[in-house]
């Protein structure tokens, strides 16, 4: 039987992890090479590395980090940030990611889906979305210049797509969007709630069900995981894939095997934790 | 003198190879992602990977004169590994396309059926029929992942190496002689995907050793 995912997040900085991680057996906590080592014994099913890196000139550092983690762990690796052209997603390929995870990029220029698609196949081009549920005045309908009649907000609409860390507010709707990359090629969506992304409080979970029954293809939940319940959530009402989850890893309080147990205990079909 | 024994690893533009390769440097080869036929003819064992569309794949196979070598390295006997793609591709023909396929085993690739997710992305057990050097060590019901909307489906039952539950039971591994083929891949399936590379080089090693083929 497929297993639901558990995958921890990175937001490496210039080649280093950032948000304090704190275990106590990782010399270097800053170190991708060592944390994704780490959380692959752990028994995570995927690695998400996320490139926040500022400054364009920084960029490649990126590539060695990938290169450097590929070499050693033996899970898929998806990295996003930053990614704007199919070349950008051909060097991530080449060093050694898996998949590559869109977003900015791809609502500018959602034919960037299609063409990577072809290029390197739908399997390692994930689509990420940031979404935020919609005030009264967004529902009016008011289609910024530029936006894609069919994707616009309308009186219907539930959920809005922001870039840029939840800042900016793009006139579309989130469900539209996800089908539309889903139709443009999209493998994935990785879908984040920014009203419950670093709350702690619970995954979006009627945001997340809309998506993964509007869509065939597979989505991961992301956004306010604070305890293994709502990764159950998650994955029970949300009916997410996979889940994605920072904190609770990071700081050590719900560890990847505590939560692969819960969720087990309580009926989800979980990978168990790798043999030595 | 190169002492490691030399792998070819067919490259096609079917995908990214940098994983496979890393894979089985870790496990003592030499490999090298290659798409010159004589590379191929001269390696002394052959992986043969792949992701993508069946069609696509077919004809930069045939652009690139690749379906000799490929054949002759199945009939040489020296240890060939299909992964993915490269699995389905030694069929005839596939429901994702009209290209025929390589037609080393009889039998038709079709597309998982319908009414759960597809693609199939994730973790999955296989549950190994064969006793074969390649699937030897793999603890029992060990999970390997999966990135696929197709399967392969042999006529012969007697290749069928292993299988896995997704909406239906599929083929997931066929091993006869010096060939195995797995859907999943054993690249991303950590350590235990790990075995059957570290199996695959030591076949590798074995046979050239003893002169197996040629």
């Amino acid at each position: 039987m497929l297993t639901k995912r558990i995958i921890p997040c990175l937001d490496v900085d210039r080649g280093r992890v950032v948000k304090g991680v704190s275990f106590v057996d990782i010399r270097d906590a800053g170190d991708p090479k060592e944390l994704a080592a780490f959380y692959d014994k752990e028994g995570a099913d995927e690695l998400v590395f996320l490139d926040i890196t500022a400054s364009a000139d920084a960029r490649d550092i990126m590539i060695e980090v990938v290169k450097q983690v590929s070499e050693q762990v033996f899970i898929p690796l998806t990295v996003g940030g930053g990614l704007r052209s199919v070349a950008d997603i051909r060097r991530m390929l080449e060093a050694g990611a898996d998949k590559t995870s869109l977003n900015t990029a791809a609502i500018e220029n959602p034919q960037l889906i299609a063409d990577a698609a072809d290029f390197f196949g739908s399997q390692c081009i994930v689509v990420a979305i940031d979404a935020k549920g919609c005030t009264d005045e967004d529902s009016l309908g008011h289609p910024k210049p530029g936006v894609d009649p069919d994707l616009a907000l309308d009186e219907t609409s539930r959920w809005q797509v922001y870039t840029h860390g939840g800042r900016t507010p793009m006139g579309i709707d989130a469900v539209k969007w996800a089908k539309r990359s889903a139709d443009l090629g999209a493998g994935e969506l990785l879908v984040t709630s920014m009203d419950t992304d670093g709350q702690l409080t619970g995954y979006d979970l009627e945001l997340l069900r809309t998506i993964s029954e509007g869509v065939t293809i597979p989505v991961i939940a992301s956004g306010g995981a604070g305890n293994p319940q709502h990764l159950l959530e998650a994955l029970d009402e949300g009916k997410a894939d996979a889940v994605l989850a920072a904190s609770i890893f990071h700081y050590g309080t719900h560890p990847i095997g505590e939560v692969k147990e819960y969720l087990a205990k309580n009926g989800m079909p979980i990978r168990g934790k790798p043999k030595a | 003198m190169e002492n490691r024994p030399q792998i070819a690893i067919v490259d096609y533009q079917a995908g990214n190879l940098r994983s496979v390769q890393k894979a089985l440097e870790k496990c003592g080869a030499a490999a090298i992602a290659t798409s010159d036929p004589e590379a191929i003819r001269q390696a002394d064992g052959v992986v043969f990977p792949g992701q993508g569309a069946c069609d696509s794949s077919m004809r930069h196979i045939r652009e690139l004169g690749l379906e000799g070598p490929i054949k002759e390295s199945i009939l040489s006997g020296k240890p060939f590994l299909g992964v993915c793609l490269g699995l389905q591709l030694l069929l005839e023909e596939s429901d994702e396309g009209d290209e025929a396929c390589l037609g080393i085993l009889k039998g038709r690739v079709r597309r998982l059926p319908a009414g759960q997710k597809i693609p199939h992305m994730g973790w999955n057990q296989v549950d190994f029929k064969l006793d074969h050097p390649v699937l030897k060590g793999i603890p029992a019901g060990s999970y390997f992942y999966f990135v696929h909307s197709y399967y392969a489906d042999p006529e012969d039952e007697s290749v069928i190496a292993g299988t896995t539950d997704y909406g239906m039971n599929f083929c997931s591994a066929v091993a006869w002689d010096n060939v195995t083929a797995v859907q999943f891949h054993p690249e991303k399936s950590g350590d235990v995907g790990l075995i059957i590379y570290e199996n695959f080089v030591k076949l590798v090693e074995q046979t050239k050793a003893a002169g197996v083929w040629r």
